[in-house]
């Protein structure tokens, strides 16, 4: 729906709410206090271990609070409360348009530009992206692979950054290959987007070995392990990492904020958000500051229509529906969905389950959600393991095809949450 | 904005798919059957169809009103396929009493018994059906032939099956040169012209039913291929071996219901297996099961036994036939 809009600069909100916590490891430590002066780029909590990722301001202003705030995930979790005024920016980020194409650091300077940046996995992971480029010992990487298939239906974001910013992207690999000392970078797009697939084609001609590959569309084609599958028929084994089968990959999006960060010194405090529903008045792709109201994304658009009846902050598959909408826009913020009321409640769950193997055969990781369900149900947890429930991404196709409308994936996430409690006591 | 807003966990979104919708696809597929049905066997047909369908819907709403005390799921579809699909598998002569004991033990016993609807091992249509066979073998194995008896019900012409006909000759020693005359041609049998019950009769419009599921999507393939191919290679080898004791593997693919058992009553989702590997351990063995009772069995035809039989493995089978998990092995070809 919102395919065709290109994407805009969002204004300036009153108030951005920073969440130190946007990724996935440790949360970050702020180092500001209450009624600290902050320019845009500027590092409002440190990093706090390897697995962690700096917070930037996303915009010039006071620092209002450091209190909980309701997230997206709908628990109050210690946020950077900052009051706007004005736009300025730290002097050492370049703000101009133009390529930059040349690379002058080194792979480990790269690695420590990305983790002073505090870049994560903008697919919607949010994994400290530095993590994933510093390749662990005795293993190595012969393929970096650029996730361009936009992980869920509904959200546009990612097809519209390689329409608009083919170049950056295309440098943006690059540094990434440098930083991992890989020859190949494969980009593999669906091809719903033809648009994309030849207009990266012609820009990736320009530069060594880029290659751009039209993908079979098939949900969750965007899932990291698919995606390897699909590009270089790699299965990386389970509870393993891409690494594993030698590669490593990053999403456009994240390239992208690499680009921005190595060759124009900006750290990651914007990104593209898809706003888009069926009543919305209208659809768009909005660049917006990290920490900005996702309410006042919904007011760009016109307002959320009297019918909504729940909004999602992510895909329509693996999104988390909001409870409320002060809650801000944070790294891993693709798209926010509005439902109309009659979409938003879950339709009447039929008596049974007909055994018709829909979800057996839909399953990407090759389960069985039918059986996840009835153990989950019955407490077996010891079985769920044995049936492999910790390999279940949560991609929602079970739920979604389902003719009885049985919710398998809410079982199946219990179980999971089961499983893991069971291991991490046996390892006690 | 005050509103409440809905909270679920995910997906938001759903498929639409839904289980009436894929039971009605069902009995959909089988209209061009029902339709040559009516053609040949006319009266009795219609008066069979209809007892049968009505009298399983009544008994699912009885059971599940009066007898397990929930809320009636008449409307899912279920009960009207089980009631479609045991009229086809019943004689078009038969008293409309012994098609209400048929329904009875079919939703009662096949199905309800065992909690209803996704519970059953058994496919309901097939345990009415084989219940009648062994209480009433006489009605149960009087075919009425086709076009003649379609002005009557009970008294119509009957004959014996093609395969009855086969079974018959071959014990007393003739030879199938000797019995060709008396059974029907190919192209007769593919067109439904021979004696039998309501559903068994036209391979072709129950293999016009048989796309409509598969573009629909409501079955696959694996089922109803591995045991026509089965059936097909197994009598094949014996036909090759000794083609005067023997019928041709044609013949057998064409009578005795087995397109009528792998098309539509071993793909019940229910009483089948959940995955494509286990599938074809279920055709195949349905498909050896059927050929066995028919060469050295006490029955001509073989497929209600099969399936029946089969239906018993399927929770062995969904126990080692594993979808292949990703990841599993590890590739290195990139």
């Amino acid at each position: 729906m919102s395919a065709g809009m290109a994407i805009e600069v969002l204004s300036l909100p009153k108030q951005v709410i920073i969440p130190i916590s946007q990724h996935i490891g440790a949360p970050a430590t702020p180092v500001v206090a209450k009624g600290d002066k902050v320019l845009v780029g500027q590092v409002i909590a440190k990093s706090s271990g390897f697995v962690s990722a700096n917070i930037h301001s996303s915009v010039s202003g006071t620092v209002a609070s450091l209190d909980a705030v309701l997230d997206s995930t709908g628990y109050k979790r210690p946020a950077v409360t900052i009051t706007v005024e004005g736009d300025e920016w730290l002097p050492e980020i370049d703000r101009s348009a133009d390529l930059k194409t040349d690379i002058n650091l080194s792979a480990e300077e790269i690695i420590a530009k990305v983790n002073e940046a505090g870049i994560v996995g903008l697919g919607g992971a949010t994994f400290p992206s530095h993590v994933k480029l510093s390749i662990p010992k005795g293993k190595k990487a012969d393929v970096l692979i650029i996730n361009g298939v936009e992980c869920e239906p509904y959200l546009t974001s990612d097809h519209r950054l390689m329409l608009e910013k083919a170049d950056e992207l295309m440098v943006g690999i690059l540094i990434l290959k440098k930083a991992l000392g890989v020859e190949r970078a494969l980009i593999g797009i669906e091809n719903n987007k033809p648009d994309a697939i030849s207009h990266l084609q012609k820009v990736a001609a320009k530069y060594k070995g880029i290659e751009v590959y039209a993908l079979k569309v098939k949900y969750p084609q965007g899932g990291e392990k698919q995606l390897i599958k699909a590009l270089i028929n790699r299965e990386v084994p389970s509870g393993g990492l891409p690494i594993d089968v030698g590669t490593v990959v990053h999403n456009v999006g994240t390239a992208f904020a690499v680009y921005e960060a190595v060759q124009k010194n900006k750290p990651l405090i914007e990104r593209v958000v898809t706003v888009t529903g069926k009543n919305l008045p209208k659809t768009a792709n909005y660049m917006v500051r990290i920490g900005t109201p996702i309410s006042h994304l919904i007011e760009s658009v016109g307002g959320l229509p009297e019918d909504t009846g729940k909004v999602v902050n992510g895909g329509p598959m693996m999104g988390k529906s909001l409870n409320t909408t002060d809650a801000p826009v944070t790294k891993g913020t693709s798209g926010v969905i509005a439902f109309p009321e009659k979409e938003s409640m879950r339709s009447e769950v039929k008596p049974a389950c007909i055994r018709c193997g829909k979800c057996v055969s839909v399953c990407p990781m090759g389960l069985e959600p039918y059986l996840l369900n009835r153990l989950s149900q019955r407490k077996m947890f010891e079985n769920l393991e044995n049936e492999r429930a910790l390999d279940c991404m949560e991609c929602g196709s079970c739920s979604y095809v389902c003719p009885a409308n049985l919710p398998l994936l809410d079982y199946i996430r219990l179980g999971k949450a089961e499983v893991n409690a069971i291991i991490r006591a046996r390892k006690n | 904005m005050n509103k409440l807003l809905a909270v679920s966990p995910s997906p938001h979104v759903h498929s639409g798919e839904s289980t009436k919708r894929l039971m009605f696809n069902v009995v959909l597929a089988l209209v061009p059957a029902l339709a040559v049905t009516l053609f040949y066997f006319g009266v009795g047909a219609l008066v069979v169809t209809a007892v049968a369908i009505v009298s399983c819907l009544l008994f699912e709403f009885l059971i599940q009103k009066y007898l397990l005390k929930v809320k009636p799921s008449v409307t899912d579809g279920s009960a009207i396929l089980t009631g479609l699909l045991l009229a086809f598998n019943l004689p078009s002569n038969l008293p409309w009493w012994i098609v209400v004991i048929g329904a009875l033990v079919a939703i009662g016993i096949g199905k309800m018994s065992f909690g209803g609807l996704g519970n059953n091992p058994f496919n309901p249509a097939l345990v009415g059906r084989v219940f009648l066979l062994i209480s009433f073998p006489v009605q149960m194995t009087s075919w009425p032939l086709p076009v003649e008896s379609r002005m009557s019900y009970i008294d119509a012409v009957t004959g014996a099956t093609p395969l009855a006909i086969v079974k018959e000759g071959l014990s007393k020693g003739t030879s199938m040169s000797q019995l060709a005359e008396q059974i029907p041609s190919h192209m007769q049998l593919f067109m439904g012209t021979m004696g039998g019950s309501l559903g068994e009769i036209a391979a072709f419009a129950l293999l016009i039913g048989f796309v409509w599921l598969l573009f629909t999507k409501v079955i696959t393939w694996h089922i109803p291929v591995s045991i026509m191919s089965t059936i097909f290679v197994f009598t094949g080898i014996l036909w090759l071996i000794n083609p005067e004791a023997n019928a041709d593997p044609i013949f057998h693919l064409l009578t005795g219901g087995v397109m009528l058992g792998a098309i539509y009553m071993a793909t019940d989702y229910v009483t089948s297996p959940m995955h494509p590997k286990g599938m074809w351990v279920f055709g195949v063995g349905i498909g050896v099961l059927t050929v066995l009772i028919r060469v050295w069995g006490a029955y001509p035809e073989g497929v209600s036994f099969a399936i029946l039989i089969m239906n018993a493995f399927v929770p062995l089978i969904n126990r080692y036939m594993k979808p292949k998990r990703f990841g599993e092995e590890v590739k290195r070809n990139g």
